[in-house]
C-alpha cells in the first residue's frame, strides 16, 4: 500500500542501472556521484575483501586440523590471522552495511534525492579502494606482510621488520573514507529529510546510521592518530610507545582501543537498523517501541565509547581501572537489550512469514545474543583473567560480528536486492543456504566458544592434544559455513543477471524505498514526497 | 522539518551552504579529535614526568611561542576580515586579507623553522644521541614537541594552500558575495588551526 | 541560488578588531601568569585562558553565537567527549 499523503511515482523514468549519461561504460560507475551507484560499487568492493578475508580463515582453519606446523609454518599463520583482521575488519566488517545499504538508502528512507555532498561521497570510495590496494601492496613490499594482528601492539609494531609503515598509513586512508561518510551521512540527516518527516517519522534503519555516523566522525580519529605515531615511531623514533624511551606501550592500546571498541557499534548499529526494518515488514506489525529503538542506537553509541579498558583487563590496566571499564561493559548489554525485547514484542501476535530476510533477522537475534551474553560474561574480571586471548574471544567477537553484522548483512542483501536490482534471487535455494549457514556457523564458532573456556589460547598455531578433536569439529563447521555462504553468493549474484523480474513492493514494505521502482530511477522521486505518518503502518484495515 | 532553505536545495539540486557549514564543522570535530589523541598522550607522560616536562618547556624560547601565538591571532583577525569583506562584495579588500593572512601563515612556518633549526642544532632532536642521554621524561617532551607542533606546521602549511587557492577564487569572482561559502569553510579551518595553537602554546612554552 | 539563511548576519569591521585586540590581551596574561609559577593551579589557570581565548574564535571569528542550535552543541560535545577519555585514562595511569 503506497505511503499515504505521499506522491512519489511509482513508475517514474529509467531505473538508476540504466540510466545514460555522458559518460559511457565503467566510467559511468566509477565516476558516477549517485548514492545507489556508489552503494553498488561499495557492494562489489566489500564482497570481494569479504570472499579474501574468507579463503584465509578457510586456510587457517585448514592448518588447525593439525597442531603445530602442518600446511603452513608459524611466521606464516601470525600474518594470515593479522591479514585475515585487517581485511575482515577495515575492508569489510566497519564500513559494509553504512557503504552499501547506508549509501544506497539513507536518501530514499528520508525522501531526498542524494545525500548532502555527493562528489564527496565518491571520494570516500576513492579513498577506500586507495587504502585497500595501500594494505595488498604491504603484503608483498617492504619487510613482507605484517604478523602484528590487526591490533597493531605496540611494542611489537615498532619491532618487527614487516611493513608496519604501508600497512598503518592504508588503514590511515581508509579512516579518512570513514570519517568522510559519517559527516555527509550526518549532514544528509539533518538537512534532507523530506517535507513532513520529522525525526521520529525516520525508518529506523536512518537511526542506525546516523548513529553509527557519529561514532565514525568522533572515534575514528583516534585510531588515526595512533598509527600515525606507530608510523612516526618507527621512521624519527621519537619514543611514544617505546618504554626504552619512557614511552608506555599500555598507552598505545588505550588510544587504539578508545576507537576500535565503538568501531564495533559501528558494524552493529547499521545491521541493527537492518533488523528493525525486516521485522514489521515480515510480522505485519508495526514495530513496538519506536522511541526505545531508536534512542538505544544513541545510547549505545555513547555508553559504548566509555568501555575500551574492557580489552585490557590483564594488560597491566589498574584495578580502578578495570572495575570502572567493568561496570560500563555490562550497563552497554542494556540498550542492546531493549533493542531484542522490541523486536520480540514486535513479532508477538504478529503475522509472520519465514522469508529469506526474516530467517536471517531471527538468526541475528539469535547469534547477536549469544555473542553478546558471551560478552557480559568475559565483562566480567574475574572470568576475564582466564578467557582473555582464548578461543572463548574469539568465538565471541564472531558471534557478534559475524552472527550478528554479518547475517544482518545477508538480511539487508535479500530484503533489498529486487530494489537494488529490480530482479528477485531463487526463493526456493535461498533458505537453504541459510540452513547451511546457520549450521556451519553454531558448529564452528560454539567449538571454539568450549576450547576457549578449556583454556586453548587465541593466535597460536600449535595446540595440546587435548584439543584436537574440537579444533576438527570448528574446521568442519567452517566447511559447511563456506558451504552455505558459496551457495548464497552463487544464488544472489545469478539472480543480479537472470533474476525474474521484481515488482516495486515485493514484500508490501512502508517506507519510502518500496514507493518507487525497482530498481529506482536515477532522481530516486518524481516529485519529493510530503510526508504525513510514522515509517511502519501495517495494522490498517485491508492490509495484506 | 528541514528548514525552507534545505526544502528548496533537495528540489532545485543547488547549494545548501547550511549544510555545507554543518559538514564542515564535522570535519572540524574530526580534526579536534585527531589532535585530542595528541592532548591525551600529552597529558599522561606529563602525568608521570612532571618535573622533566618543566624542564623541557623552560628550553624553550618563550619570546618565538608568544609571537607565534599573536602571529596567528592577527592571521584569524585577517581571515575573519576576509568573509566580512566579501559579504560586503568588496572583492579588493577580500583579497588584501586573505593575503596578509597567507603572509602571516608563512610567517609562522618561518618562525617554526627557525626554533626547530635551533633544537636541531643543540642535538635536541628525536633518537639523538644527546636525547637519548637525557631523562625519559624530557625524551618524551620532546617527543611530543616534534610530533604535535609538525602536526599543527602541516596543518598551517596546507591551510596557506587552501588559502591561496581561496585567493585565486575570490579574483575569479567565482567566491563573490552572493556565495562564499567556500570562504566561509576555509575560514573556519584557519580558525581551527589557530585555536589548536592556543592550546599547544601554554603546554610547550608556559607552563612550570 | 544560494540560501545563506542563518549566515545573513553581517558583522562589523570594528568588531572583529575589538575581539582580536581581547586575544592579544588575554595572550599577554597567561604569559605573565606563566611566570609567576602558581604550581600546581598554572597547568589549570593557563588552560582556563585558553579554553576562555578558544570560546571567543569559536562565538565571534566562527560564527558560533550566530548559528543554529545543532551547530552550537558540536564544540561542547567535543570537549566533554575528550575530558571523558582522557578522564576514563586517568583511572588507569593515576591509580597503577
Amino acid at each position: 500500500m503506497t505511503e499515504g499523503g505521499a506522491s512519489a511515482g511509482v513508475h517514474s523514468g529509467a531505473s538508476f542501472l540504466d540510466e545514460k549519461g555522458r559518460r559511457t561504460g565503467i566510467f559511468a560507475w566509477i565516476l558516477s556521484s549517485d548514492h545507489k551507484r556508489i552503494g553498488i560499487l561499495y557492494l562489489f568492493s566489500v564482497l570481494t575483501f569479504f570472499f579474501a578475508g574468507i579463503v584465509l580463515g578457510f586456510v587457517m582453519r585448514l592448518k588447525m586440523l593439525v597442531a603445530g606446523p602442518g600446511i603452513i609454518s608459524a611466521q606464516t599463520y601470525n600474518e594470515l590471522f593479522t591479514f585475515h583482521g585487517v581485511i575482515m575488519i577495515f575492508l569489510v566488517v566497519i564500513p559494509a552495511v553504512p557503504t552499501i545499504f547506508g549509501n544506497f538508502f539513507l536518501p530514499l528512507h528520508i525522501g531526498a534525492r542524494d545525500v548532502s555532498f555527493p562528489v564527496l561521497n565518491l571520494m570516500s570510495w576513492y579513498l577506500y579502494i586507495t587504502g585497500a590496494v595501500l594494505a595488498l601492496v604491504s603484503l608483498v613490499t617492504g619487510g613482507g606482510g605484517i604478523d602484528t594482528g590487526w591490533t597493531f601492539y605496540a611494542p611489537y609494531s615498532l619491532r618487527t621488520h614487516a611493513n608496519v609503515p604501508l600497512a598503518v598509513f592504508a588503514v590511515f586512508i581508509l579512516g579518512m573514507s570513514s570519517v568522510l561518510t559519517g559527516l555527509n551521512f550526518i549532514t544528509t540527516t539533518h538537512r534532507l529529510r523530506a517535507p513532513g518527516m520529522t525525526w521520529f517519522r525516520m525508518p529506523l534503519f536512518v537511526w542506525g546510521v546516523y548513529a553509527t555516523a557519529w561514532v565514525q566522525v568522533i572515534a575514528t580519529p583516534v585510531i588515526a592518530i595512533t598509527l600515525v605515531l606507530v608510523l612516526i615511531e618507527r621512521i624519527f623514533g621519537v619514543g611514544v610507545f617505546d618504554p626504552a624511551k619512557g614511552g608506555d606501550p599500555i598507552l598505545y592500546q588505550h588510544l587504539f582501543w578508545i576507537y576500535s571498541h565503538p568501531a564495533v557499534y559501528i558494524m552493529i548499529l547499521p545491521a541493527m537498523g537492518v533488523i528493525s526494518e525486516i521485522i514489521p515488514v515480515f510480522s505485519r506489525r508495526n514495530i513496538f517501541g519506536y522511541k526505545a529503538v531508536a534512542f538505544s542506537s544513541m545510547a549505545i553509541a555513547s555508553v559504548g565509547s566509555l568501555v575500551w579498558g574492557h580489552h585490557m583487563f590483564v594488560s597491566g590496566e589498574s584495578y580502578t581501572a578495570n572495575w570502572i571499564f567493568s561496570l560500563f561493559t555490562f550497563l552497554v548489554a542494556i540498550p542492546s537489550a531493549i533493542k531484542v525485547f522490541n523486536w520480540l514484542a514486535t513479532m508477538y501476535g504478529g503475522s509472520i512469514r519465514l522469508e529469506a530476510p526474516m530467517l536471517y533477522a531471527l538468526a541475528f537475534i539469535f547469534l547477536f545474543s549469544i555473542g553478546g551474553l558471551t560478552g557480559v560474561i568475559q565483562g566480567s574480571l574475574a572470568a576475564n583473567v582466564h578467557l582473555h586471548d582464548t578461543y572463548w574471544i574469539v568465538g565471541h567477537f564472531h558471534y557478534v560480528i559475524f552472527g550478528g553484522m554479518g547475517f544482518g548483512m545477508f538480511g539487508a542483501m535479500h530484503y533489498w536486492f529486487p530494489k537494488m536490482f529490480g530482479r528477485m534471487y531463487n526463493k526456493r535455494l535461498a533458505p537453504w543456504a541459510f540452513v547451511l549457514e546457520l549450521v556451519g556457523f553454531n558448529v564452528f564458532y560454539f567449538a571454539l566458544l568450549v576450547l576457549g573456556w578449556q583454556g586453548m589460547p587465541r593466535r597460536y598455531y600449535d595446540y595440546l592434544p587435548e584439543f584436537h578433536a574440537l579444533q576438527v569439529v570448528a574446521t568442519v563447521g567452517s566447511w559447511v559455513l563456506v558451504a552455505g555462504l558459496a551457495l548464497m553468493f552463487a544464488n544472489l549474484l545469478h539472480s543480479v543477471f537472470k533474476g525474474p523480474k521484481a515488482p516495486a513492493n515485493p514484500w508490501g514494505g512502508s517506507t519510502l524505498e518500496w514507493q518507487v521502482s525497482s530498481p529506482p530511477p536515477t532522481e530516486n522521486f518524481e516529485k519529493i514526497p510530503v510526508i504525513t505518518q510514522g515509517p511502519y503502518h501495517f495494522e490498517e484495515a485491508g492490509q495484506v | 522539518m528541514t528548514d525552507a532553505a534545505a526544502s528548496t536545495a533537495i528540489e532545485h539540486h543547488h547549494a545548501d551552504a547550511e549544510g555545507a557549514r554543518l559538514g564542515m564543522w564535522l570535519f572540524l570535530l574530526s580534526e579536534i579529535f585527531l589532535f585530542g589523541g595528541l592532548f591525551l598522550v600529552y597529558s599522561v607522560y606529563r602525568f608521570k614526568n612532571p618535573a622533566d616536562f618543566h624542564a623541557g618547556a623552560a628550553e624553550m624560547s618563550r619570546f618565538l611561542g608568544t609571537l607565534n601565538t599573536v602571529v596567528l591571532l592577527t592571521s584569524s583577525l585577517t581571515m575573519a576580515l576576509s568573509i566580512a569583506a566579501i559579504q560586503r562584495a568588496n572583492r579588493s579588500l577580500s583579497s588584501w586579507m586573505l593575503g596578509f593572512t597567507i603572509a602571516l601563515s608563512l610567517v609562522f612556518l618561518v618562525n617554526k623553522y627557525f626554533e626547530w633549526t635551533a633544537h636541531i642544532g643543540r642535538g635536541i632532536y628525536p633518537n639523538s644521541h644527546y636525547l637519548l642521554s637525557q631523562p625519559k621524561g624530557t625524551i618524551l617532551f620532546f617527543g611530543l614537541y616534534y610530533t604535535m607542533t609538525g602536526l599543527h606546521g602541516v596543518h598551517v602549511l596546507v591551510g596557506a594552500l587552501v588559502l591561496t587557492v581561496m585567493l585565486v577564487l575570490v579574483r575569479k569572482r567565482v567566491v563573490d558575495s552572493k556565495s562564499y561559502v567556500l570562504l566561509e569553510n576555509s575560514g573556519l579551518y584557519w580558525h581551527l588551526v589557530d585555536i589548536i595553537w592556543i592550546f599547544l602554546f601554554p603546554l610547550f612554552y608556559l607552563i612550570t | 541560488m544560494n540560501h545563506e539563511s542563518a549566515e545573513a548576519h553581517v558583522t562589523p569591521y570594528r568588531t572583529y578588531v575589538y575581539v582580536w585586540i581581547s586575544l592579544v590581551v588575554l595572550t599577554g596574561v597567561t604569559v605573565t601568569v606563566a611566570s609567576l609559577n602558581l604550581g600546581l593551579a598554572s597547568i589549570l589557570v593557563a588552560l582556563a585562558i585558553a579554553g576562555t581565548k578558544s570560546t571567543i574564535v569559536l562565538a565571534q571569528f566562527m560564527h558560533l553565537k550566530n548559528e543554529r542550535g545543532v551547530f552550537k552543541i558540536l564544540i561542547p560535545l567535543a570537549v566533554l567527549i575528550l575530558v571523558v577519555f582522557i578522564g576514563l585514562t586517568f583511572t588507569d595511569v593515576a591509580f597503577r
